[in-house]
């Protein structure tokens, strides 16, 4: 017996969401593991293989960075806009052709690394150069997000002509920032692909501007986080305060927040480029500055969910100052996932202050502690909010009760445990000048040595994580099998604690938000990048990765 | 716009807590002078035998004018020329890096010697060794020195982990 939707609801894009959760959920199950081979190729425990270490690398980042985000976000981007705004997605032709569109250029970017064409790393690196496809591939897994863009930006812009002075829902205000976010980090790269990286690899040029590639990567490597975090921040606020029977604290500070990820993450990117010796100091203290920003909408956020869990707590019967946090639900995945999320998020941001710090960042540019750091935040933080929506979104989207609620628990507490069990020994060694991405370590025995008593917890980390990220798909797999009907198939976000019956003009629409990142860019970016076009620049010959 | 009072408070935490960050890393940079290698000076990367610079006799350590000593290192797949280098402990130095094809990094644990070397630019980093740094994460040698890598540390191909040499530090 399949149970019915509410009648508000029935052509709510559930097939949709599905398919490109699926599409995004199967490959992080297979990057999972290839993380898992890099681990024990790296430490001796399998025969030495660079070409194997560096392909599986390629291929371990692209689809997490990549593939897994962009499917999880669009997915998940379109129900929230239908359940939200309550109306049928535009044009839902155009958003199946953007899936397939992306699914195209998947699988034409993994076949070209599977067979050892494009030994590049999800960086891509320039002048380093892969076959022709792997560019290809990427830029249409990039394009086929786009319609997903045009689609949330415009169905944004009818609803708000439909209701005037009304507030947009704040998860649709998320996701509407989230596509907005995503136009502009998208620039950076796509110009990188489209005008340097393709005509070489193609063998229309010999040769290339290595520092306007990396300046161009640059423009996209910080906002591109937050275009994978948003959608995590919309569950917290949006998910996580409802499914612990609660209220969420302040509906304006998510506004607020979300409007500084735009605003914030963008004009940062040389962040990524501190020790290039291409740009100039002043630039790089620059978006120093711009990146310690960054900080402040997360801390925010902290306080926010916090409060709001807070409210659920008490509301559940939890008294004095701690004795909400044991009344919570901690039976409920969604809001064990939130929690853990926010844990997490604490070191990881701590850490992200410290790679910020301009000079400092010289000591651990490139160490153990970078990778450290953004499986910590986004394997950690992020990829485990996007479980626990999973596990929230899977019996509404299929109609079907979760197949077990403990094992989803518990699959969460793993991946939170397989997460600290493999970082904080990345974080350490990497202070101990251990560099990243190695096939294996010839250097003297004396030095090596100081890694070695951290290799065991490494390797126990990433099969703790494999086997969490097998729990994970299992649980989904066997929902679809599930017998037991779910009947809570309605979507609903969380309430806040006072209604919110009209917000300030520039906390519901975003055109002054894109006039001042466009001076901030201009500001930011002018200089960095257009001096390539007047200082004496020698281009890089090409060359493959062997 | 409704702020709770508690929620005030808390914004006020996260600004003061952002802005002392800003000032920190503003005083160590502008007062202090510690800034991250940023020397744009552009090179010809595919012609670096023929430069008097970072032709092969010209590599390797200097003492130039003035008790400064000047470091030349070419970085190329899969090596770092010169394979072995002594540098003096407490003695201002100056490493000048140059790719000789593909992106690489350079760095020596121990020091504040991190760079990227990138195709087409000279790296520069402006520093002093402390013994006692180096001594902690180094092979210490019969004569009293201390050995430490010189890596690569940017991936450059598949040979991308064999990719390094030696830096002997002395005592000054």
């Amino acid at each position: 017996m399949s149970a019915v939707l509410p009648p508000s609801e029935i052509r709510r894009p559930d097939r949709l969401a599905l398919t490109h959760l699926w599409v995004g959920f199967a490959l992080f199950g297979v990057a999972t593991l290839l993380g898992l081979y890099q681990l024990l190729e790296r430490h001796g425990v399998v025969r030495p293989s660079a070409a194997g270490y560096y392909g599986s690398m390629t291929l371990h980042g692209v689809v997490m960075a990549f593939v897994l985000t962009t499917f999880f976000i669009v997915g998940f981007g379109f129900f929230v806009t239908a359940t939200s705004l309550q109306r049928p997605i535009r044009w839902p032709r155009l958003a199946w052709l953007g899936f397939t569109t992306m699914l195209a250029g998947t699988v034409i970017a993994a076949l070209a690394i599977a067979t050892g064409r494009a030994t590049v790393l999800y960086t891509f690196y320039p002048p380093m150069i892969a076959h022709w496809s792997f560019y290809v591939g990427a830029a249409l897994l990039l394009v086929g997000s786009l319609p997903w863009t045009v689609t949330t930006i415009a169905m944004t812009v009818r609803w708000k002509r439909e209701n005037p002075g009304r507030p947009i829902p704040l998860p649709q205000f998320g996701m509407t920032c989230c596509a907005i976010l995503w136009s502009w980090t998208l620039v950076g790269v796509v110009v990188e692909v489209v005008a340097l990286l393709l005509p070489v690899s193609l063998g229309l040029v010999q040769t290339i501007d290595v520092g306007l590639a990396r300046v161009l990567f640059a423009w996209t490597l910080h906002p591109i986080v937050y275009f994978w975090l948003i959608p995590a921040y919309v569950a917290l606020y949006s998910i996580v305060p409802k499914a612990a029977g609660g209220y969420l604290f302040s509906d304006e500070m998510g506004r607020v927040v979300f409007v500084m990820l735009l605003v914030f993450s963008l004009p940062v990117g040389l962040h990524h480029i501190f020790v290039d010796p291409e740009q100039a100091a002043g630039w790089k203290l620059m978006h120093a500055f711009g990146t310690f920003l960054v900080a402040l909408p997360t801390l925010l956020t902290g306080f926010t969910v916090a409060a709001s869990l807070e409210t659920a707590g008490r509301l559940r019967g939890g008294r004095g100052l701690f004795g909400w946090i044991r009344a919570l639900p901690w039976r409920e995945p969604v809001v064990v996932g939130g929690i853990l999320a926010a844990l997490m998020l604490l070191p990881g941001g701590f850490g992200g202050l410290i790679n910020a710090s301009y000079a400092m960042n010289t000591m651990v540019h490139n160490t153990m502690w970078i990778p450290a750091h953004f499986h910590l935040i986004f394997g950690g933080s992020v990829v485990i909010v996007y479980f626990a929506s999973a596990y929230y979104l899977w019996p509404k989207l299929t109609g079907r009760r979760l197949h077990s609620r403990g094992m989803a628990t518990a699959q969460l507490w793993l991946w939170f445990a397989g997460i600290l069990v493999l970082t904080i020994p990345w974080h350490i060694t990497g202070l101990l000048w251990m560099p990243r991405r190695t096939a294996y370590s010839p250097y003297d025995p004396q030095i090596v040595a100081r890694w070695r008593p951290y290799t065991g917890a490494m390797i126990a980390g990433g099969v703790i994580l494999v086997l969490s990220g097998v729990m994970f798909l299992a649980n989904l797999f066997l929902t679809h099998r599930n017998r037991a009907a779910e009947t809570e198939r309605a979507m609903e976000y969380a309430e806040t604690v006072e209604p919110v019956v009209t917000v300030p003009g520039l906390l519901n629409g975003f055109a002054v938000w894109n006039w001042l990142l466009l001076v901030l860019m201009v500001i930011a970016f002018a200089y960095p990048i257009g001096q390539f076009f007047f200082i004496d620049v020698h281009k890089a010959l090409a060359w493959g990765p062997r | 716009m409704h702020v709770h009072p508690s929620e005030r408070r808390w914004i006020w935490i996260a600004v003061l807590l952002v802005g002392a960050m800003i000032v920190l890393v503003g005083y160590t940079a502008v007062v202090m002078n510690v800034h991250p290698p940023s020397n744009v000076e552009a090179i010809d990367s595919t012609r670096l035998h023929l430069t008097p610079e970072f032709a092969e006799d010209n590599l390797g350590v200097k003492r130039e004018s003035e008790g400064a000593v000047v470091a030349r290192v070419v970085m190329a797949r899969y090596m770092v020329h010169p394979q072995e280098i002594t540098l003096p402990a407490d003695t201002p130095i100056l490493l000048r890096a140059a790719s000789a094809d593909v992106l690489h990094g350079l760095h020596v644990p121990g020091t504040n010697i991190g760079t990227q070397v990138v195709p087409g630019y000279v790296a520069q980093v402006r520093t002093r060794i402390d013994f006692d740094a180096v001594a902690k994460v180094g092979v210490a040698n019969d004569d009293g020195s201390i050995t430490v890598p010189i890596y690569c540390n940017e991936y450059c191909g598949l040979g991308h982990q064999s990719m390094w040499g030696r830096v002997t530090v002395t005592r000054k």
